[in-house]
């Protein structure tokens, strides 16, 4: 019988058709005919352990569960007959033998699906007596709160760990009554996808830790909303309590996130609330900071760019924060094209400008295609911690026989089969150019480069495979040849018929072109904006220390400004040693605006709770910086305003990957002395996820340190533990030496975007390490 | 021979005659009238008063921050906040109840399900300030702690309607 071949099956007299082959359950469900169920989950392997959706089907002697059954032609299926229930109602009284009686405490309490199915299959009264079993609470880190008496062995958590996340960290030991979740041995569950299983938990043993206890189901409002830390734009729900976003779920989007989220985009609402949320407007008097109204804050704002820009508008330049709206950057632009600056870029983690950029860069592909994919290099990028949830499509595409291979600086945990080239940043260049040779390419570094085994196989998969992909990640973009990453790139993607994609850092990387928040004819980019002093900044969503490529740099040049008037929600050291006036804005939750994913849609989120304090959102106060300025075209009274003009000024643009070619360009890192490789730590992304507490007491929240493998630290005199002076440029930072095997030799790895390492240069250079 | 009855009946003024024996029986009776405030009317153990929280016997609140009282009760006079106690234990951090909302239904009491809120037989109480009419946590507790014997024995002699 072949698979496609439909049936016809009768569930309670009702007539259904569907594929053979195919679940019961899942013909059931697509029917709207409910059975009760624990362990089936439509993304996980089916168990069929915990029983509850047995029912009674004609010619068989025993009650079948629906999640283990497939369909046959003319199969007459029961859901609520006696036997049925009889079934269910016994299996209803067996999980409830060791389950404890104690909702009022349990955060589940009111979303439970144990509840609720109790409430139809359960007795009022328990026959039980004897003693309940007790499993004592286990910490399995900052995220998840546990309580494992609660647990009825459905292993959906398992699972998950298994087949989506892609590491076993949680397993069943014991038998029967004896089954205990954990994790083996006492550790941390640590994937950075890990929120999921407090989900999918049917009961209340896997719980939120940052929201345990401090709100019910039924207290919480659900308002639609769009993740803003990566550039998926994973579809979420925030839970809103007084005007208090409580926790994120995720929201189901098969296009694009299906039902998972990644764990920053669930924990991180809690940097909403943080102590350094800018509540007043501030300026600056002196050494001191003076919370100011907003009409003297705005005038002070209008003032300080009009004092600077003096005669011509190219004194002023603009840095804003790829995170931002589509509006905000929009109206950002639009003002300063209004003022007679072109100079305005959201590129700030970029580290090379020399290449043609094409139009309107993104995924190349629908996020939905990587699941296809046959082969993909990726280039650059430690994808699993930069966008989780292509990671895990990715993954899904390499559990189908994909051949997934990376050309690194850093080597990566995958959580599949994958080559690895490490290389050090100015190696991973020749690299790309021996693949780019392997496949027939010439012209520039190609001529030069040596070909390996490893680089003839990823140029013979690429080739080979029916669906291939070449994208660049987030250290690709750092690097200081990006344009001849960008060349390279494109020439392998010609020569082996692989898709180009850029792998974009940020929320809205994507949206910023189509907003225009990019340098016009003759204006500086931002690589030239934070090294040619200007007279006036504007900065929004960014905190200088952190967020630019090169932060000591960044520092002395806007440090250097005359006036530099700044746009935040949050309150940052670096910010106030620069800023002559802050003003503060909205985050993601309190405004509403557009953000563009990684595959171009374009994802419209409103405001689900009021703006912290006296902050309002961006996108109104560019709009009324815009009126003090007198610049025209600042009448917007709505956000959906501001979106209608730009996808007026987007027009018909569609996603364009191609142009570009930087092979001929120079290649500006030396191969010698030691390099610094500069990534963003996942949970150091932007300033709102660095202020989530409890994201920042996981493993991955690392401090910043200076990593080398232990050949390097021998070589340097080093052990794990000593303190090193990091020279980087003019400049040094103090710090922790940590033996990491992952990092190359010739490298050390000092990631960005943390606290330490604000007076470090540029994301990838060249530094000197010696002890402190 | 209706119109003839009613008129005997109002000629003699029977039905007059008959309210006034009625009053002039209970004249003689025993006098229900309590002397409020020196007297008091007995109160069943049902009362709902003024609200208390309870403790354990260890001097442990017994309130265990479910919110079932906040979601129950009609007049959405509660307001409860809570989060994970030193130990680790769930508790409120926040327990209100307004008086000016509240209507004394007892759902609150009804949905607890460690009978920590209750209502006790207090009925006389006033406010100079408006505040007042807020019952903090610490004001329940208090209320508990003083009246603690009359509700524990109150509950037992409800527990088996129960």
């Amino acid at each position: 019988m072949s698979d496609d071949q439909m049936v016809t099956i009768e569930v309670d007299g009702r007539e259904l058709k569907a594929k053979a082959g195919t679940l019961l359950i899942e013909v059931t469900d697509a029917a709207g005919i409910s059975v009760p169920r624990f362990c089936y989950h439509k993304k996980l392997s089916v168990a069929a352990n915990c029983r509850m959706c047995l029912v009674e089907i004609a010619k068989v002697p025993k009650p079948m569960p629906a999640c283990a059954t497939p369909v046959n032609q003319g199969m007459q299926v029961f859901t609520r007959s006696p036997a049925a229930l009889a079934a269910q109602k016994g299996t209803m009284e067996f999980l409830l033998i060791n389950h404890p009686l104690d909702c009022p405490i349990c955060d589940q309490g009111g979303e439970c699906e144990l509840q609720d199915i109790a409430l139809g299959y359960g007795n009022d009264a328990s026959r039980f007596v004897e003693g309940k079993r007790v499993v004592p609470k286990r910490d399995i880190g900052p995220l998840i709160a546990t309580d494992f008496t609660r647990c009825i062995h459905c292993t959906r958590c398992v699972r998950f760990g298994a087949e989506i996340a892609g590491i076993r960290e949680l397993g069943a030991t014991g038998r029967g009554e004896h089954v205990e979740i954990g994790t083996y041995i006492e550790k941390s569950v640590d994937s950075e996808m890990s929120g999921n299983i407090i989900d999918i938990c049917p009961v209340g043993s896997l719980t939120s830790k940052p929201f345990l206890y401090s709100a019910r189901a039924w207290e919480l409002v659900q308002r639609k909303s769009i993740a803003p830390h990566d550039s998926v734009g994973s579809n979420i729900n925030l839970h809103v309590r007084r005007n208090q976003v409580m926790r994120v779920h995720p929201r189901d989007n098969e296009e694009v996130n299906e039902c998972w989220i990644s764990d920053r985009d669930r924990f991180s609402y809690e940097g909403l609330s943080s102590v350094d949320r800018l509540t007043h407007p501030l300026i600056r008097k002196g050494d001191k900071w003076i919370e100011a109204d907003w009409q003297d804050a705005l005038d002070a704002a209008a003032q300080g760019l009009k004092k600077a820009r003096g005669t011509s508008g190219n004194r002023l330049g603009a840095l804003v924060s790829p995170g931002s709206t589509l509006e905000e950057l929009y109206l950002a632009q639009k003002l300063m094209r209004g003022l007679g600056s072109e100079n305005i870029d959201f590129r700030i983690r970029q580290g090379d400008f020399r290449g043609e950029e094409p139009a309107f860069p993104w995924l190349g592909q629908t996020i939905a295609q990587l699941d296809e994919l046959n082969a993909a290099l990726l280039v650059g990028s430690n994808i699993r911690k930069e966008q989780p949830i292509l990671a895990h499509r990715l993954r899904k595409a390499a559990l189908e026989g994909a051949d997934i291979s990376f050309i690194t600086p850093l080597e990566l945990d995958t959580n599949y089969r994958a080559t690895q080239v490490v290389n050090s940043p100015a190696g991973m260049i020749s690299d790309l150019a021996a693949v780019a040779r392997a496949l027939g390419g010439s012209g520039g570094l190609i001529d030069g480069a040596e070909i390996g085994d490893a680089h003839r196989a990823i140029a013979e998969q690429l080739k080979s495979a029916a669906k291939a992909t070449v994208l660049l990640g987030n250290l690709a973009v750092a690097h200081p040849d990006y344009s001849l990453i960008q060349g390279l790139a494109s020439v392998i993607a010609g020569k082996s018929g692989a898709v180009l994609g850029y792998l974009p850092e940020a929320a809205n990387s994507v949206g910023a072109r189509l907003s225009g928040a990019m340098p016009g004819t003759g204006g500086s980019n931002a690589q030239e904006m934070l090294s040619n002093p200007h007279k006036g900044y504007l900065l929004m969503g960014v905190e200088p220390g952190l967020d630019f490529w090169n932060p000591a740099k960044s520092m002395e040049t806007l440090g250097q400004a005359e006036f530099v008037v700044a746009l935040s929600a949050f309150r940052s050291e670096s910010l106030e040693q620069v800023a002559d006036v802050i003003l503060p804005i909205a985050s993601f939750a309190e405004t509403s605006g557009t953000y563009v994913n990684a595959q171009g849609e374009w994802q419209s989120f409103s405001g689900a709770v009021a703006p912290a304090g006296e902050s309002r959102p961006a996108w109104k106060v560019l709009r009324v910086l815009g009126n003090l300025l007198d610049v025209a075209g600042f009448n917007q009274v709505s956000s959906e305003d501001v979106l209608a003009e730009v996808r007026q000024l987007a027009g018909d643009m569609k996603p364009e990957n191609s142009a570009v070619n930087g092979i001929e360009n120079e290649a500006l890192l030396a191969g010698t002395g030691l390099t610094r490789i500069g990534d963003v730590p996942i949970y150091a992304a932007d300033p709102l996820v660095r202020r989530a507490a409890a994201l920042q007491k996981t493993r991955d929240a690392i401090k910043a340190s200076a990593r080398l493998n232990p050949n390097q630290a021998k070589i340097a005199g080093l052990a794990d533990g000593d303190q090193a002076v990091v020279k980087q440029d003019k400049s040094s930072a103090v710090l922790q030496v940590v033996i990491d095997p992952a990092v190359p030799d010739g490298c050390v790895r000092v990631p960005a975007g943390l606290a330490g390492t604000e007076t470090l240069g540029g994301q990838i250079g060249n530094v000197t390490l010696e002890k402190a | 021979m209706n119109v003839l009855r009613d008129y005997i009946k109002s000629l003699f003024l029977l039905e007059l005659v008959r309210g006034l024996a009625l009053t002039g029986r209970y004249m003689f009776k025993k006098k229900f009238t309590v002397q409020y405030p020196e007297e008091k009317a007995p109160i069943s153990p049902r009362f709902r008063g003024l609200h208390a929280q309870r403790r354990y016997a260890s001097g442990e609140e017994r309130c265990i921050a479910c919110k079932l009282c906040e979601a129950t009760c009609p007049a959405l006079a509660i307001t409860i906040e809570a989060e994970p106690r030193e130990d680790g234990s769930r508790r409120t951090t926040r327990y209100d109840i307004d008086l000016f909302k509240c209507i004394f239904c007892g759902y609150c009491q009804e949905s607890c399900p460690v009978d920590a809120i209750v209502e006790t037989r207090l009925y006389e109480y006033h406010f100079e300030n408006r505040e007042d009419a807020i019952m903090t946590k610490e004001k329940l507790l208090a209320m508990g702690d003083r009246y603690e014997q009359q509700l524990a024995a109150d509950i037992a002699a409800q527990a088996r309607y129960r």
